[in-house]
């Protein structure tokens, strides 16, 4: 059923009880041309676009839990494009403008709200850099713009713009056509709409071997049955290294949990995203009222969804340095995901040593934004067997000859991306 | 809050410690190309038992080697990091 007024309006007559399930709900096929594992956004959106880009429908989605309990459901919803390197910049910038046209193209509201993404400068050095990230930006015809003190503080009222705070505020990298989307809504829409065009998704269905001919991957063992397989695609996050582990590849990627949390809801408070730059910490304000909060990873390997506290506490701290109306706030809840972190902090998008075998991982704490995009090109390369121009340079080959996307120039350690 | 066990300084709250990353022997210096990418770039990623390297940094400042489970977090081992492979 299409989503409209008018079915709005049909339903509504009806008392609501007339809507459909958003996707279908079948029984794992014996064999599929292209078996997705993984249904979080990415996954699903690589199912979509394999679908709609390249008209191959007989698709199995894997899901190891349920759709959306996984990042795609956990994380801080915030989409941008304000990369430096090429090769990075190209990919997110597209994603961006998947992003401007998403809800159409999938029929489903997915709340995308561009409501800027403001990085705050509070020294000379880091004025610098974010100009030269600016600069480059603009190069690449990627809108950017530095915003003064002055400027920031009527735009972010509540924000201790003063020479009092502990970090004065130099000045603001900005990116108005950032913002936020409603993640839920983003692997909902995309189920919805890969099911419509005949993609199978199946829930409660882990991973737990291959069935391997020569150099090719023929089927996937699964809590529901052995699965035939065409072609083999993993986009599972933060569980990247153990299923490609199944199939004996050892990937540069550590799993860390990376903790975020909202506050109880408030009014209006603040409408845009926002983060610090004398810490590590980015909010903004849900639409149902919530403060959205993030900050460091806990800087261990964990595979746990939970996080401690010591980080919790240092996010918070960050938090009032920026907004002191918010110290009587309370937290409503916290939680963790698995990133995973790669070793320069670039995503691999790639074929791999395994002839029809591909990987989708290393997402480290990007993964959100990058969701249409990410499925865009992963299809292109399952569906050709080659590369989309935009993830060309993502390759798991990089490590070995050097080519590495390193956008933070932080070096071979995966916490630090 | 977590303790580790540290075999200098006995207990000690978590914030303490800096996990520097998965063990692994350093590969000699005239090592070929490969074997030193397998060392920079590679890891197990188990979930589950895992050899990593944490530097004591605001304790004694050694560097152990800890065997940790990485979904319960629980410490299985921790020892002194051989000094030939990590001071190298």
């Amino acid at each position: 059923m299409k989503y409209s007024v008018f079915s709005l309006a049909r339903q509504a007559l009806r008392g609501h009880a007339g809507w459909p399930m958003a996707w279908r709900n079948p029984e794992p096929k014996k064999h599929y041309d292209v078996v997705v594992i993984g249904g979080g956004g990415h996954g699903l959106a690589t199912a979509f676009y394999l679908a709609k880009n390249h008209g191959i429908k007989n698709v199995a989605v894997l899901e190891k839990g349920w759709i959306g309990g996984g990042n795609t459901g956990r994380n801080t919803t915030i989409v941008r494009s304000n990369y430096m390197l090429d090769d990075n910049a190209y990919f997110y910038e597209w994603s961006l403008k998947l992003w401007h046209r998403l809800s159409q193209e999938l029929n489903y509201n997915v709340m995308f709200s561009p409501r800027g993404v403001l990085n705050l400068a509070h020294t000379e050095g880091q004025r610098d850099q974010y100009f030269r990230r600016g600069n480059q930006m603009r190069l690449n015809g990627i809108d950017c713009e530095w915003m003064t003190r002055a400027e920031i503080a009527r735009f972010v009222p509540h924000l201790d713009c003063s020479d009092a705070a502990r970090f004065p505020i130099f000045g603001g990298l900005m990116q108005r056509r950032g913002g936020t989307a409603r993640h839920d809504a983003v692997a909902w829409g995309y189920a919805r709409a890969a099911s419509a065009l005949g993609v199978d998704i199946i829930q409660n269905c882990e991973v737990k071997g291959f069935a391997r001919e020569g150099n090719r991957i023929v089927s996937v063992r699964t809590t529901r049955g052995d699965i035939g397989a065409g072609q083999v695609g993993i986009a599972v996050a933060g569980h990247s290294g153990v299923v490609a582990g199944l199939a004996g590849l050892k990937l540069p990627i550590e799993s860390h949990v990376l903790q975020a949390f909202v506050s109880e809801p408030l009014k209006p408070v603040i409408d845009t995203v926002i983060t610090y730059g004398a810490g590590h910490f980015y909010v903004s304000q849900s639409d149902k009222g919530e403060m959205v909060m993030g900050g460091d990873l806990d800087f261990y390997p964990s595979y746990s969804q939970k996080g401690n506290l010591p980080i919790l506490q240092e996010a918070v701290a960050c938090g009032l340095q920026m907004f002191p109306i918010l110290s009587r706030v309370r937290m409503l809840r916290h939680w963790g995901g698995i990133m995973d972190m790669s070793l320069d902090g670039s995503p691999i998008i790639s074929k791999t040593p395994i002839d029809n075998f591909y990987l989708n991982g290393g997402w480290c704490y990007g993964g959100f934004k990058a969701t249409p995009a990410s499925g865009w090109v992963f299809a292109h390369t399952i569906a050709h067997d080659a590369p989309h121009a935009l993830n060309r340079p993502h390759t798991l080959e990089r490590f070995e000859t050097g080519k590495v996307i390193d956008d933070k120039g932080a070096g071979p350690t995966a916490q630090w991306h | 809050m977590q303790l580790f066990n540290c075999p200098f300084c006995g207990p000690r709250d978590q914030s303490e410690f800096t996990y520097l990353r998965e063990a692994a022997t350093i590969p000699a210096l005239d090592a070929d190309v490969a074997a030193w990418q397998r060392f920079v770039y590679e890891r197990d990623n188990p979930c589950g038992a895992h050899n990593e390297w944490w530097h004591h940094n605001q304790g004694c400042r050694q560097v152990l080697e800890m065997v940790r489970h990485t979904q319960t977090h629980e410490v299985l081992e921790v020892r002194p990091a051989r000094s030939a492979e990590v001071a190298r």
